[in-house]
């Protein structure tokens, strides 16, 4: 992309964030839409969670154990390797990434034909300020629920990891048990959790900018909703390296 | 009323309004007519300000709407009601949601008070039994009786229509013709009408302006379109066939 066309895009960004982040109209009619989100990102967003996980926790404890097939190392390790991997990476960014897909293209194409439907040209003749009546519902419902989402995949990941590890006969009940326990640091929490709430910031609000600022038709809003997935990953991944960067180097 | 003073707008190189003026009059369907492309949507856009031009003012009542800040337009706008070309309804929200939409937003009024308000509106575009109703659900021209309905709920001064008839049946049309014209006079509101429509010239034109290029060339009634001498005027209103035999009879004559 032409360096000038990005810095472009990042001062409309921020003007647009500028614009959501007034106070909402209705506080009322906020909640109301508040809870719909939650209900629309967060509960809808469960059965893939909790499908993902379940079989990622499975698939980072046998591949661990594969790599660990030595009598040097004992057969906890698996268990400890599984919930650093599952608690670090796996349940922030990648549950965040399949988020990005699922959440990010609907924001975008919600709001997208919106624009192209002249609807929010319709809240914007009425006094309704659309970006913030849109958009902040979202973003504050997306920053609400991904960290329950995230909490719920790492107990699934560990869920998974246990049950398919054990009938795959790669690693006995007790010694998995043990090497979730072992060395246990609660801040690898808190860091998955800080990573998260950036996360729930960037995917709605990267998606809606993409809808907001749509032209054209149904085919320039399909354009839209790709480029809401791509660059919403695109920044979480390099967020994802600065705040591991911030948070434990 | 509503004032508009050289006003002008360019995309670019592109100029698409040059140095316009008109006043649109209270209690009167004023009509901004001429071809596609020549700039009377962005001449609207410009005028409820969903889009900058680069000179000129648009007066609400004396007051100049392009000098406001945000929170200043928000009270103009509360007074502004707007039927778009696509009837812009929000399609998550039911027919009586719709039209409840901005006395949700701008007013305290209880559920009960606010229903009543919108049966009345309803009734008003003569849509009933349909408040449960998605627009998906709706014909073309329901949708529009539903942005009127819309439009007239917080029982605006000021009405714009964006090519109200587009993509209507003739009898549809002069329905909405009808209804703009009667609730114009009826709460005596200062309507613009943008169409390239004569039908609706001919119907409602109490006060028109022709856009050419986007210079206005021409202003007057619908009385006084019929025997202007301009001649860019006359071959977009005798166009089509019927009103060149109009024409040719009114020679005669």
């Amino acid at each position: 992309m032409n360096p000038l066309r990005l810095l472009f895009h990042i001062g409309q960004y921020w003007l647009l964030l500028r614009q959501v982040f007034r106070r909402p109209e209705k506080r009322k009619i906020f909640w109301n839409r508040f809870f719909a989100e939650v209900n629309s990102i967060g509960i809808g967003s469960l059965g893939i969670v909790a499908i993902i996980s379940i079989f990622m926790g499975a698939v980072i404890t046998i591949q661990t154990a594969f790599g660990f097939e030595s009598p040097w190392i004992p057969l906890y390790a698996v268990g400890v390797a599984a919930r650093d991997s599952i608690i670090l990476e796996f349940s922030p960014t990648i549950v965040s990434l399949i988020l990005a897909g699922k959440v990010g293209s609907s924001i975008a194409s919600e709001i997208g034909n919106m624009r192209v439907s002249e609807q929010i040209d319709a809240l914007d003749v009425m006094g309704v300020n659309s970006a913030s009546f849109l958009i902040l519902p979202k973003i504050t419902a997306s920053i609400f629920i991904f960290p329950f989402l995230v909490c719920i995949s790492m107990f699934l990941g560990h869920i998974g990891g246990f049950t398919l590890g054990v009938l795959a006969g790669v690693v006995t009940p007790s010694q998995f048990i043990y090497g979730i326990q072992y060395d246990f640091r609660p801040y690898n929490v808190v860091y998955a959790l800080i990573k998260t709430l950036f996360f729930g910031f960037i995917i709605p609000s990267v998606s809606a900018y993409q809808g907001y600022y749509a032209k054209g038709g149904s085919l320039e809003v399909g354009q839209a909703s790709t480029r809401a997935v791509v660059y919403s990953i695109i920044v979480l991944l390099l967020f994802n390296f600065i705040l591991t960067q911030l948070l434990l180097a | 009323m509503i004032e508009v003073r050289n006003l002008s707008k360019a995309f670019g190189e592109k100029v698409i309004l040059k140095d316009f003026s008109f006043t649109f009059e209270r209690g009167k369907s004023n009509l901004i007519i001429g071809e596609s492309g020549t700039g009377k949507s962005v001449l609207t856009k410009c005028m409820v300000g969903l889009v900058n031009p680069e000179e000129g003012e648009v007066l609400y009542d004396g007051q100049d709407f392009l000098k406001m800040n945000f929170d200043e337009r928000k009270v103009i706008r509360q007074q502004i009601g707007m039927l778009f070309q696509g009837a812009a309804l929000f399609d998550s929200m039911t027919v009586e949601e719709n039209v409840m939409f901005p006395l949700s937003m701008f007013t305290e009024m209880p559920y009960e008070e606010k229903l009543e308000r919108v049966l009345f509106c309803l009734k008003r575009v003569n849509l009933e039994n349909v408040i449960k109703l998605y627009p998906a659900e709706l014909s073309g021209g329901m949708k529009k009786r539903v942005a009127i309905a819309r439009a007239i709920s917080l029982k605006p001064k000021y009405l714009f229509c964006d090519e109200p008839n587009s993509g209507l049946d003739p009898k549809t049309s002069i329905l909405i013709d009808e209804l703009i014209k009667e609730i114009t006079e009826e709460y005596n509101i200062t309507t613009v009408v943008i169409t390239h429509d004569m039908n609706s010239v001919l119907e409602i034109g109490d006060n028109i302006a022709f856009l050419h290029k986007g210079l206005k060339l021409w202003e007057g009634t619908k009385k006084e379109i019929l025997r202007s001498t301009n001649k860019e005027l006359s071959e977009f209103v005798y166009a089509t066939k019927f009103l060149k035999q109009f024409r040719d009879r009114l020679e005669n004559e």
